[in-house]
């Protein structure tokens, strides 16, 4: 299977490089090679994607030496990549890794990073598509696909959250100066709106305290009961939440709201103006509750001009 | 030769890799540090916490860019909405120089975020030369190429690394971060002299070193940055400083990192080394 965007591999890699479009060849097929996920022993796979030995393709671009072959000169970067890749996953959705547990978290990441190579500069994106991932091939989550599903999306935002962009912040000031009829407000680019069928926030609040006590239990010889710290994190009970996840003064937070505060907020992502967006809020609930909301989403600055 | 066009002819000394388990030492003690080498790609983010961080640093200290991911070796093109956004960052820090590696680490729009090393052919040396000069011009900074470790050697090589270092920096007209570990990791790695390596490098083109250290295998050295810089590197910088003058020199120190005094101290060591060539310059020049 060709990994997700990338264009087939070329038959050979030329003897001498004569052009740019040989030197592109010889680096498709190093690429295609370090993409291929390691065997169970953490080695390079035996075969090359399209059915011939990997020993003979390395061969064909990769001197030997006194000590290593070209397989095994080849095979010290296929491990630093996919060590690199993995190490990246691990760390940034450690909430799926312990809903998962060990060996089903291993595979989804193996299969979603041979499915999906970065596309992106910076390891900072890599689990951008891991959502979308997750969802287009339940095989590796069957039967907690959309509980898995959303603590990626969760995690995700997480990462948008720590660094994504913040704009100039709208004070009330400025948002009173505008008829709430044609007023159209945006949110901050870090900040993302998310609604699940399971408090995923606590759920993931839980995973990384446990992961913290294991950390301080393993600097402190036969300190506190073993077996306690490294006990798995109860599964989440069915329950509806509505989430935003931000940031304040460079801290993140994620922050629980009604099901009426996140119906307005969702229309006024959507561009919907202000006064209609207030209406999503329900018949239920009172003018001085919505001017609360907005009272305390202003001072949390999460308002701004839309672009 | 202390300063060159290639860094700005500035005269930095010694400095550290600015890293995250030592910001809060550095921005509560205000440690004396001649200069501080921050990843580009850390800081090429739209907001939130690592720009915060590093305005405070900048408001004390002196900061050079160093880059993983220009990839000026790889067959691809330059992304214009990535050199926009290092542009972006290269006016925050006003550094003097930027510095990336002569390897290639992606193709067809796919990143392996590793430093993968070049075929040493003319082709491959035209190519990096023409995107070095490219991102010179778009950044209006000088630019400065560093020597990777390397663990392969292609069948496809038509000369020795050190003549390829050369002909690429010679055609870009940029200057070389010299990374003296990498050099004594590929040499043994593949079996190469390190000082005629340093011998065959046109030494005014090198404005900044690097010095680290590495881990040795059975079969092969890992260049690792995880531990103190071993003799033999100490001893190539040594020689290198005699070639190229008392040049900025940097530690590397990014994984299993100790404290902040620990790295400091580390990387001050190698004034031992810059001594000896300042006192020479000296004479030479009463």
């Amino acid at each position: 299977m060709t990994p997700d965007g990338l264009p087939p591999l070329p038959a050979r890699v030329p003897h001498r490089l004569r052009t740019t479009a040989d030197l592109r060849a010889l680096q498709r097929v190093m690429a295609h090679a370090l993409y291929q996920p390691l065997t169970p022993d953490d080695d390079l796979a035996p075969r090359f994607r399209d059915g011939r030995e990997m020993a003979e393709v390395a061969a064909s671009f990769i001197k030997p030496n006194d000590r290593l072959s070209s397989f095994e000169r080849l095979q010290i970067y296929a491990r630093g990549y996919w060590y690199r890749v993995m190490d990246c996953v691990y760390e940034d959705a450690p909430g799926l890794r312990a809903l998962l547990g060990e060996a089903r978290f291993r595979a989804l990441v193996r299969a979603y990073l041979a499915a999906c190579p970065s596309l992106s500069y910076t390891l900072r994106n890599l689990c951008a598509r891991l959502p979308w991932f997750i969802r287009e091939q339940p095989r590796w989550t069957t039967p907690d696909t959309a509980l898995a599903e959303a603590v990626a999306r969760f995690e995700w935002a997480q990462t948008v959250a720590f660094d994504g962009e913040a704009r100039p912040v709208l004070t009330v000031a400025e948002i009173s100066r505008q008829p709430a009829a044609r007023l159209r407000l945006g949110l901050q680019p870090y900040l993302t709106l998310l609604s699940f069928d399971w408090p995923v926030d606590d759920y993931v609040i839980a995973v990384k305290r446990r992961q913290a006590l294991r950390a301080e239990a393993s600097h402190v010889v036969n300190h506190g009961p073993r077996e306690r710290s490294s006990r798995r994190v109860p599964r989440p009970r069915r329950r509806r939440v509505h989430l935003v996840v931000h940031r304040y003064k460079y801290t993140l937070y994620y922050k629980r709201v009604t099901a009426g505060a996140f119906r307005v907020l969702q229309r006024l992502e959507a561009g919907w103006t202000l006064g209609e967006a207030i209406t999503a809020a329900g018949r239920g609930v009172r003018a001085a509750q919505v001017s609360a909301w907005f009272a305390t989403w202003t001072e949390l600055g999460w308002f701004c001009r839309r672009k | 030769m202390p300063a060159n066009p290639f860094n700005a002819f500035t005269d930095y000394g010694i400095g550290i890799g600015l890293r995250v388990p030592h910001y809060a030492h550095i921005l509560a003690r205000k440690p004396v540090v001649d200069w501080f080498e921050i990843i580009s790609e850390n800081f090429m983010v739209d907001g939130g916490r690592p720009l915060h961080v590093l305005d405070q640093i900048l408001e004390q200290y002196r900061v050079v860019q160093h880059g993983v991911s220009l990839y000026f070796g790889s067959a691809d093109r330059l992304d214009r909405t990535h050199l926009r956004k290092l542009k972006q960052l290269v006016r925050r820090t006003r550094t003097p120089w930027l510095s990336d590696h002569l390897c290639w680490g992606s193709v067809d729009g796919s990143f392996t975020h590793d430093l993968l090393p070049m075929p040493y052919t003319s082709v491959a040396a035209r190519r990096a030369a023409e995107k070095i000069r490219a991102v010179r011009d778009f950044l209006e900074v000088p630019i400065c190429v560093e020597n990777v470790s390397s663990y392969v050697e292609y069948q496809a090589s038509e000369m020795t690394e050190w003549e390829f270092l050369s002909e690429v920096v010679e055609r870009a007209d940029c200057g070389i971060l010299l990374d003296v570990n990498n050099i004594y990791v590929s040499s043994q790695n593949h079996g190469f002299d390190p000082y005629a390596y340093l011998a065959g490098l046109p030494h005014h083109r090198v404005g900044q070193m690097h010095i680290a250290g590495h881990t040795r295998f059975e079969k092969y050295l890992l260049d690792t940055h995880d531990q103190p810089v071993p003799d033999p590197v100490w001893q190539l910088y040594a020689r290198a400083t005699r070639l190229c003058g008392v040049t900025a020199t940097l530690l590397e120190w990014d994984d299993r990192i100790p404290s902040f005094d620990e790295v400091h101290g580390e990387a001050l060591k190698a004034n031992e080394f810059l001594g000896g060539v300042r006192s020479a310059a000296r004479a030479v020049g009463s």
